[in-house]
């Protein structure tokens, strides 16, 4: 039976007390883009401002539980100063973690041992910042399709760093929706970007 | 709509809530290896075994199509659906149940086949429908969707600071209706509107009345006649029946001048190829095999009900109404807030909470951990919500089978997630 602790982290709930990068950017130069739950009504605003190839910016607007926002904030947090194709392989990352299936989750050990026996070399550095694996020696992910990148099942969660924090919400997955919310939006503001 | 009649004083002839528990066989599960505690009948109740065991016996015993056969169990099974109609008439003060019971999918489906049959043939461009700000889904969107279709002028009662109806502007907004529909019982904030003087100002203003009585039916005594409706539409599932059942009632007239909504077997009287003849109330307007063992399932729901006693299912919801918001206050102080009128006058047992600023869903999440099953969300009231300016609210909604333990559940789990989020 999954306990409250595995959903409401002491990382989640500090995220949700104090939000990181929350307001607006001004558009244009900033990509907005709005996130509906239509379950919950719950929605959330991500604002994106690009250098280059660079995310220079992002802040979060909207409203919603404690999951969808801290989500949110962590997101910003972690895409923040990254390029694109780094961004994009967090969003692959994130998003696998959040359809595993909970005894796969629970197999994978407390975040921060890449899961025992890693049979796809997590070769992402562990403990390297930057590390991710995301679209190495792809410079430019250029929008490609979501699963150029095999895992062979195994999400590396030290990749994910403090994000892994909400690999608990797996074993709630009415909320899987709420955690999401944010990277849907990022992966939507991302598109419309590099398409126009 | 509060009448605390007849059979006696208040307080006589109360619910024995932990007998009549022991009827419904999901109260005795546990989740999270504690007793299940649940709070959220006002989107579905629970069914006790006397309903699961006639839907049972009829598919045991007695199971065929109805109005086509000749043999014995098609028959039976016959006069079973009839009679649930008759039950289900009787409950609600049918002047002619027989006619003018149609049963439907649900009280969503029902309003749909108003705005559809009686909607399309009688409304046209620029006609108005008087609507409120408090109505579910099921009673804003057939009649958005038609307002598209026709280009109808759609007005709305506002809801007040006090959650209730503001009737100020009632007479301008009846101006010129040809139809009102508005819900007798809010699902958000409890709200009891007093539909039958919007009924009889409506009626005055020539326009037809539409109840929405999804939410009342279960716990009060409806009576079309004391309402003052012409259509009123409610769900079994919401009422200790099954899903897959629900009810419009409309008085036989304006049933009669309807065309029918959804065409097929059984509501044709004659078929050409060029051509077809409908089939008299209330086989018009059930097209197809109906839900024969829901029916029967609702009708059983009724006589349980009644048993009851429908004063003392009342009075039981307005007991545990009043002591859910002094409890809450109690243990909980000005850190929640009830979304709903305060007290019992004007409102039924549903409670929409904010506490702490605590995001409904979270609350949800952990009331759930100590067994408490409530629900969060827009509760299809997406306009409501808006004007409540929230996104979402977290509801607890009382019904015959809870109880003061229920309540200080509640309260406690409520505390919890103060501590949590605090
Ligand atoms: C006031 C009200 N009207 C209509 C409905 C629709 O009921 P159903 O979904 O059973 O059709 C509901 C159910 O939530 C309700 O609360």
């Amino acid at each position: 039976m999954p306990g409250l602790e595995d959903l409401y982290r002491e990382i989640i709930l500090d995220h949700y007390r104090s939000p990181r990068n929350r307001g607006e950017l001004p558009v244009p130069p900033a990509h907005r883009v709005d996130g509906y739950n239509p379950l919950c009504g719950d929605e959330v605003v991500v604002y994106i401002q690009l250098d280059g190839d660079t995310i220079s910016d992002i802040r979060i607007g909207g409203q919603g539980c404690s999951i969808s926002q801290s989500s949110a904030s962590l997101m910003s947090q972690a895409v923040k100063g990254r390029s694109i194709s780094e961004a994009r392989g967090l969003v692959r990352t994130f998003r696998q973690m959040m359809s595993l299936h909970e005894a796969r989750i629970a197999d994978s050990g407390a975040p921060g041992g890449a899961g025992a026996g890693e049979p796809n070399g997590g070769g992402a550095g562990a403990g390297e910042p930057n590390g991710g694996g995301a679209g190495a020696g792809e410079p430019n992910g250029g929008g490609g399709s979501d699963d150029d990148q095999d895992y062979g099942g195994e999400v590396d969660l030290d990749a994910l760093g403090e994000l892994a924090a909400l690999q608990g919400v797996v074993k709630f997955p009415v909320r899987i929706k709420c955690a999401t919310l944010s990277w849907n939006a990022l992966t939507q503001a991302l598109d419309e970007m590099l398409s126009s | 709509m509060a009448d605390l009649n007849p059979s006696g004083a208040a307080g006589e002839h109360r619910l024995d809530v932990a007998a009549l528990r022991r009827d419904f066989p999901l109260l005795e599960r546990e989740v999270h290896g504690r007793r299940i505690v649940y709070l959220d009948s006002a989107a579905s109740s629970q069914r006790p075994r006397s309903v699961l065991a006639a839907m049972d016996a009829y598919y045991e015993t007695t199971h065929a199509n109805v109005h086509r056969g000749v043999y014995a169990i098609a028959e039976e099974a016959d006069r079973l659906y009839e009679d649930a109609r008759l039950t289900v008439g009787r409950f609600i003060g049918a002047p002619h149940p027989e006619r003018e019971v149609i049963f439907t999918k649900n009280a969503t489906e029902a309003l749909n086949l108003v705005a559809y049959s009686w909607g399309r043939k009688n409304l046209a461009e620029g006609d108005a429908v008087v609507l409120t700000e408090m109505e579910h889904h099921a009673n804003l969107v057939p009649w958005l969707m038609l307002a598209e279709e026709r280009n109808l002028d759609l007005r709305y009662l506002r809801v007040d600071e006090d959650f209730r109806l503001d009737l100020a502007d009632l007479d301008r907004l009846l101006d010129g209706a040809r139809l009102v529909s508005c819900t007798v019982m809010s699902n958000v904030l409890g709200t009891i509107p007093p539909f039958a003087d919007i009924a009889s100002a409506a009626h005055a203003a020539g326009a037809i009345v539409v109840a929405d009585a999804a939410q009342s039916v279960p716990h009060h005594a409806a009576d079309v006649t004391a309402l003052g409706c012409d259509f009123l539409a409610f769900s079994g599932h919401k009422m200790l029946g099954p899903t897959g059942i629900g009810v419009l009632w409309g008085h036989e007239e304006l049933l009669d001048a309807m065309p029918p909504f959804l065409g097929g077997g059984g509501m044709i009287r004659d078929v050409r190829l060029d051509g077809f003849v409908p089939a008299e109330l209330p086989a018009k307007f059930e097209a197809g095999t109906p839900p024969i063992a829901e029916a029967i399932g609702l009708g059983e729901a009724v006589r349980y009900i009644e048993r009851l006693g429908v004063d003392a299912v009342e009075r039981h919801q307005i007991h545990l109404t009043a002591f859910a918001q002094e409890r809450l206050a109690e243990k909980l102080g000005d850190d929640l807030r009830i979304l709903g009128p305060r007290g019992v006058e004007g409102r039924g047992g549903v409670l929409s909470i904010a506490y702490k600023d605590i995001h409904p869903h979270d609350l949800a999440q952990v009331l759930d951990q100590a067994g408490v099953c409530i629900r969060a969300g827009h509760h299809c009231a997406k306009p409501l919500m808006r004007r409540l300016g929230v996104t979402a609210t977290a509801r607890a909604s009382l019904y015959l089978y809870n109880d003061e333990a229920d309540i200080d559940a509640l309260s406690a789990a409520l505390a919890d997630a103060g501590s949590l989020f605090g």
